[in-house]
């Protein structure tokens, strides 16, 4: 079948689907953006973890037939996704004020990262970097989306609130502490830069 | 392998009635799992993503209409008033992830003796209300579970809600895992008191073929409640009751034992969270309960 | 090489460059893989992708031990978008492999040895076509009786798992169903036993652990023009790898080239071959390049675990605290195939004592051949299972000396100059009193939080967690101690050596230096100090990775906390060599310039040729110009002996590690749930070269003793030595809400022996932490608990 979709802000169609196939596989082996992780497909470890229509999901757990139509974000996206909520006040598309109508305008700019340098971030996927929150790596896309939306939602969390919002993705590396510190740091440096404005 | 994608409810109805093998996909969190890991290749499956009306609830005079679709994290933020022990039970359910999509139609559909909504039901009272092209029907709870990973629902038919009724009193729910988040029960455990009615009632997770309700031990409670003039008095459960209402508790569970748990902790992990639960719920009642931080 | 003439596939890994003005050896200096793992670029072994390519996918084993009566592929051959269905007939060479005998058939042929074993393999151009003719593949087994335990390997009527074994440990073995057995006798136990004033006994139980790293066996590999292929692929090991690929594939090992791709973790998982050898017959069937990507059920299968463990310990002391003498029998279960079973039963042999001094000492570790799923590598490797027992017995002693268990342990602590059971003198800094002290000194986090916290009390940080089982009741605290001990490197006589190709020159006017390894970056960070190093070194702010393959010399495995010592060691050393280039360049250049460039001390530093004094005499731009310098150099550490078969006696070790924990838990004692509130760690690192990475390398290894305390375990029918839990759903590993705040203190007691003296630090913390929790679970319970994991039963007396 053909699903059509959009995926960071830009109409995507795969063909020859089959009715099998999660959103995962489709992300990964058919659109050229694997940064979505299969560590179980299962739902038990996050990895996998995109915004569907702006809501955390595992991308495992998602028939591909059931995205047609709808909006995806992926951890490829990310950087953009948190520059435009920024731009519009703190909210990103759809979620808690964008129109909708702004939110489809947004698209992902095309990263040269081979290296990885120069490459703008968000806030969140530079506290895991500053904070020593990545090893492997596997689980950090997952986590980061997740993170991300938390922030979203609640820009000062406890530290049990990052823990239940986090309790989905599963790390092997880390034991979780840097984790735990990038997400505070990612929110510190948030609510100072809200204070600057 | 066909992928089905019903517009609107009468469409889904159209598609099932043609297509009884069709499997019913919602959240996709039970479904998908069983197509990755080889489990299961339907025929065809029926995608209920695009209708509207599986993802909206009600609040009414008596019940809360709750669609089939609803995700767990909605119940958890918007229902906690009027379902407290469904939206505990939510709250358990898998993680934020699976919380966002999975919804009761799921549990129901699935009927495993695990699925976290079921105790949580079964104690606060409900109806699932099904149809097909010939109509629809309301299954009371009670009579939903006809055996494992099966229930009452024919062929042709979709769950379309969940009418269950509006908390005239507290309730609570606890899962037994063996890890703090994220972990497919080994037993659980809910408990609602209905003061309208003068009656409790029960509801086990895992710990028999089927979710049950420990009638006897209910039985044996409303009687007590009863006989000590406890929901007029107000005064502490004394703790032989609360024993004999654990002990009974236990008695109604008819577990297994599994890679998950013995049948002999399944039972005595019943016991201990019945009679916690006594403790909870009628220290609420008696308006002298706190709740903590997390649980909802 | 230029043979291959096909497209690069993508996700090959390419060059990483970073820039640092004081990213040298003690800084905490940031991944230079960092920006491209956060953004999703990072390749993984599973997101390699190539043109055209197909799907392999496995048949396995549904039974335990049997012999394979018929193998039918007719139907799976003629399934639409098939190319190719292999069995063991399809085998073109070798049909074994493994790490230490070549014991393990590439696809079962005669017999299948346990649940799981690849049997025939298919590729199509989809998996779920794949997986739809793998399962039309009919085998026919005629099933044998299992092999479980120490009693069914060793009867004497037994069933041989292995018939005519000729491997270099065969003859010395008592059964032919024992891998390998390690005894070590030191003084005399007997006499000193008469001294002791109490004597404690314990039998002790070990599960099968996993290393569930999270990327799971994977990789492409691509048939190339000159009859040979290109493997993508995550390992420990490229080179070992190789080693064993080449002779099943009937290949020269230059025609079997090798690139790292992204690893998803591996924690010893990764040492053994998974999915090499399969996608490559596959690959070189086809002639098309050839994706395998396990899901999580079948990882479950797709490598070895940790080993299982039977400990029998008996130790004595004396009225005033001094341990007299310790006897002791470890039971491992090597499982169907030997992987590295010899080695985790010499580690277990050597280590069983502990930290601590103990002059009479008789000792026996065995490593069995059973039909349970193989076991082979995992952190801490041999030695996490002793530590479970042996500190199970130093509490033991404590309570009944009536001693406080610290102290006593304090009182028997080794140090420098102590003598191992194997003969072998502790030669560098052996802090374990001092670790102790350190976790025992922090405040301990406050008690009843959920009572005194007021409003913000939280039913998730309760025994439980989010499952609302408890708001308080039967939760009971208890505090809990445990130190450990672990070697480092590959002992027992092993040439253990890294390579480390080096390259100096000068782009657009500065200094930049390639290192180029094949070592394995795992996770851990190693990229990070290779550059840190080369830092240091060579006074460059520019460093460029290269990525590991095998057209560098071996680097040995990412294991054994290893790489730091061992490849950190290397470059360091191909560093020094490429100064010694440098500056006799320099010196021909401008020696006559200035009399300083006589000095012999001469160093670079900020991109130029300086004297110890810190004047600078030229740029390394100037010296070098168009120039580039090149060193590729192995480098060893110092050798080490076997051990003798008999007396165990031998310098067997490298590097001893040591690391303490203090585990603070509340349990729900009625429903047998377990919180674990703090895990405290301190450890001796010798030189933290990247502090940050320290840390998170003993969080992390903390957090996977937690574990294996409290949730982890693979559950192995023992009547038909099948997985009953191979999935995330039944597998657990800790979640966030699982994992308590685990405050680190290190030291940096530099070892003389290693490069900055560098203590490998990977491993030490995973033994101490899971003694610990089980320490304070038994302080909070009063129950013996001699099973790891402990299960909610256990707590509860309903097993």
């Amino acid at each position: 079948m053909r699903v059509n979709f959009t995926v960071n802000g830009r109409p995507q169609e795969a063909d020859d689907v089959w009715e099998g196939e999660s959103l995962l596989y489709v992300l990964r082996e058919r659109l050229g953006l694997p940064g979505s992780k299969n560590a179980c497909e299962q739902g038990e470890c996050g990895s996998c973890t995109v915004r569907l229509d702006g809501v955390p999901v595992c991308s495992c757990l998602v028939a591909a037939g059931q995205v047609e139509g709808r909006e995806v974000v992926t951890v490829e996206g990310l950087a953009e996704y948190a520059k435009e909520r920024e731009a519009h006040g703190g909210c990103a598309s759809g979620a808690c004020g964008t129109s909708v109508d702004q939110a489809k305008k947004w698209e992902a700019k095309p990263q040269d990262s081979q290296t990885g340098e120069g490459v703008e971030l968000s806030p969140i996927q530079q506290a895991f970097i500053d904070a020593g929150a990545v090893q492997c790596g596997f689980c950090t896309p997952g986590l980061l989306v997740a993170a991300d939306e938390m922030l979203e939602r609640n820009p000062s969390p406890t530290d049990a609130d990052i823990r239940e919002a986090l309790s989905g993705n599963l790390c092997r590396c880390t034991g979780y502490e840097k984790i735990l510190d990038a997400v505070r740091l990612a929110a510190a440096r948030q609510e100072r830069q809200g204070e600057a404005v | 392998m066909d992928f089905l994608r019903p517009a609107s409810w009468e469409e889904a109805l159209a598609a099932k009635a043609e297509h009884p093998t069709a499997v019913p996909i919602s959240g996709g969190t039970d479904v998908m799992v069983e197509i990755n890991f080889d489990h299961r290749r339907p025929e065809y499956l029926l995608d209920l993503n695009r209708i509207e009306l599986l993802r909206e609830w009600e609040v009414g005079e008596e019940n809360v209409r709750l669609g089939a679709s609803v995700p767990y994290t909605q119940i958890m933020e918007n229902l906690r008033a009027e379902l407290p022990g469904l939206a505990l039970a939510s709250h358990t359910v898998a993680s934020p992830q699976i919380r966002n999509r999975g919804g009761v139609g799921g549990n129901l559909g699935t009927a495993s003796p695990a699925g976290d909504a079921h105790p949580a039901l079964l104690a606060a009272g409900a109806e699932v209300e099904v149809e097909s092209v010939r109509g629809s029907r309301f299954i009371p709870i009670d009579e939903f579970y006809t055996g494992v990973k099966r229930n009452a629902l024919q062929p042709d038919e979709l769950i379309k809600t969940v009418h269950i009724k509006k908390a005239d009193g507290p309730q609570q729910y606890s899962k037994v895992g063996t890890r703090n988040a994220m972990v497919i029960a080994v037993c659980a455990f809910g408990l609602a008191l209905h003061p309208e009615t003068r009656t409790v009632r029960t509801g086990i997770g895992s710990a028999a073929p089927t979710p049950i309700r420990a009638k006897e031990a209910e039985a044996f409670l409303n009687a007590a409640l009863e006989e000590g003039g406890f929901w007029d008095n107000g005064k502490i459960i004394t703790p032989a009751i609360a024993k004999q209402f654990a002990d009974l508790c236990s008695a109604a569970a008819n577990p297994i034992d599994d890679v998950r748990g013995t049948a002999k902790y399944r039972r005595h992990a019943v016991g201990i969270m019945a009679r916690r639960q006594l403790g909870w719920t009628w220290e609420q009642y008696r308006g002298t309960g706190r709740t903590l931080e997390g649980a909802a | 090489m230029a043979q291959n003439t096909r497209t690069v596939p993508v996700g090959t890994p390419t060059d990483v460059t970073q820039n640092h003005t004081q990213g040298g050896v003690g800084a905490s200096t940031l991944r230079p893989d960092g920006t491209l793992k956060v953004t999703g670029e990072f390749a993984y072994s599973s997101d390699m992708w190539h043109e055209d390519m197909l799907w392999g996918q496995v048949l396995r084993s549904t039974v335990a031990h049997a012999e394979i009566v018929s193998i039918d592929t007719s139907e799976a051959l003629t399934t639409d978008g098939v190319y190719a269905v292999l069995t063991h007939e399809d085998l073109p060479a070798a049909k074994n492999y493994g790490l230490e005998f070549r014991d393990t058939p590439v696809l079962a042929y005669g017999k299948v040895r346990h649940h799981g074993e690849p049997v025939a393999l298919v590729a199509a151009d989809h998996p779920e076509t794949a997986r739809r003719a793998a399962a039309k593949i009919k085998v026919e087994y005629r099933e044998l009786p299992v092999i479980t335990d120490e009693a069914s390997a060793t009867a004497p009527d037994a069933i041989l798992v292995h018939e005519n074994r000729d491997d270099h440990h065969a003859a010395h073995v008592p059964h032919p169903n024992i891998v390998h057995r390690q005894p070590i006798i030191r003084g005399d136990a007997d006499e000193a036993a008469k001294r002791a004033d109490v004597i404690v006994r314990g039998e002790y139980t070990f599960g099968m652990q996993d290393q569930a790293f999270l990327g799971p066996e994977s990789g492409l590999a691509v048939p190339a023009e000159d009859g040979g292929v290109d493997l993508y692929v995550a390992t420990q090991w490229l080179h070992a790898d190789r080693e064993q690929i080449a002779p099943c594939l009937g290949l020269p090992q230059d025609k079997v080239r090798m690139t790292m791709a992204g690893i998803g973790g591996a924690f010893g998982g990764r040492e053994d071959i998974s999915m090499q050898i399969l996608a490559s017959l596959l690959a070189l069937r086809t002639g098309k390049p050839v994706k395998m990507v396990y899901n999580r059920y079948e990882s479950f299968f797709g490598h070895v675990h940790r080993h299982p463990a039977k400990l029998y310990y008996e130790h004595g002391a004396t009225k005033d605290g001094k341990i007299t003498h310790m006897k002791c029998k470890i039971v491992l279960d090597g499982g169907a195939y030997a992987s590295s079973t010899v080695s985790v039963v010499g580690n277990a042999s050597s280590l069983s004592v502990g930290p601590y001094v103990i002059d009479d000492v008789e000792i026996e570790a065995i490593g069995l051949y059973t039909n349970n799923p193989p076991c082979g590598a995992m952190r801490g490797f041999g030695a996490v299972q002793a530590c479970f027992a042996y500190e199970a017995q130093m509490d033991k002693l404590a309570a009944k000396l009536g001693m406080d268990p610290v102290e006593f342990r304090q009182l028997n602590a080794m140090e420098q100059g102590t003598i191992m059971p194997t003969g072998q003198v502790v030669d560098s800094p052996a802090p374990v009193a001092e670790l102790l002290r350190r976790v025992k000194a922090r405040p301990m986090p406050p008690e009843r939080q959920w009572e005194t916290a007021g409003e913000s009390a939280d039913v998730r940080a309760l025994p439980g967690g989010l499952s609302n089982t408890s708001h308080g009741e039967g939760v009971v605290r208890g505090v809990g101690y445990a130190v450990g001990i672990k070697n480092v490197g590959f002992s027992e006589g092993f040439d253990d050596y890294s390579t480390a190709k080096i390259r100096l020159e000068v782009i657009n006017g500065e200094a930049v230096a390639t290192v180029h390894t094949a070592a394995a970056e795992v996770g851990q960070g190693g990229v990070t100090i290779h550059a840190q190093i080369a830092r240091t070194e060579l006074g460059v702010q520019q460093v460029t990775i290269h990525p590991a393959d095998t057209q560098v010399g071996s680097a040995g495995s990412t294991s054994a906390g290893r790489q730091t010592y061992m490849t950190g060691g290397a470059i360091k050393n191909s560093c020094e060599l490429v100064r010694e280039r440098v500056l006799e360049i320099g010196r021909r250049k401008f020696g006559s310039h200035h009399p300083a460039w006589a000095n012999a001390e001469l160093l670079l530093e900020g991109g130029k040729v300086v004297t110890d004094g810190g004047e600078a005499l030229a740029t390394i731009a100037d010296v070098l110009e168009d120039q580039a310098v090149e060193v590729e150099e192995e480098w060893r550490h110092r050798p080490t002996q076997a051990f003798d078969r008999v007396t165990g006696q031998g310098d067997g070790h490298v590097q001893y590690a040591f690391a303490a924990h203090r585990a603070v838990v509340e349990v729900d004692t009625e429903l047998g749930l377990v919180k674990v509130i703090e895990l405290a760690c301190a450890q001796d690192v010798g030189k933290a070269v990247n502090p940050l990475s320290v840390i998170g390398q003993i969080q992390g290894g903390t957090t996977q003793g937690l574990g294996v305390a409290v949730m982890e375990e693979i559950i192995v029918d023992p009547k038909t030595a099948k997985v009953r839990n191979p999935s995330f759903t039944d597998y657990l590993i800790p979640t966030i809400l699982d994992t308590p705040t685990i405050p680190v203190d290190y030291l940096e007691l530099a070892d003389p022996h290693a490069p900055y003296g560098v203590r490998g630090i990977g491993e030490a913390p995973t033994l101490s932490s899971t003694p610990a929790v089980l320490a304070a679970i038994r302080a909070a319970t009063g129950l013996e608990l001699n099973k790891t994991p402990v299960r909610p039963e256990a707590l509860t007396g309903t097993l």
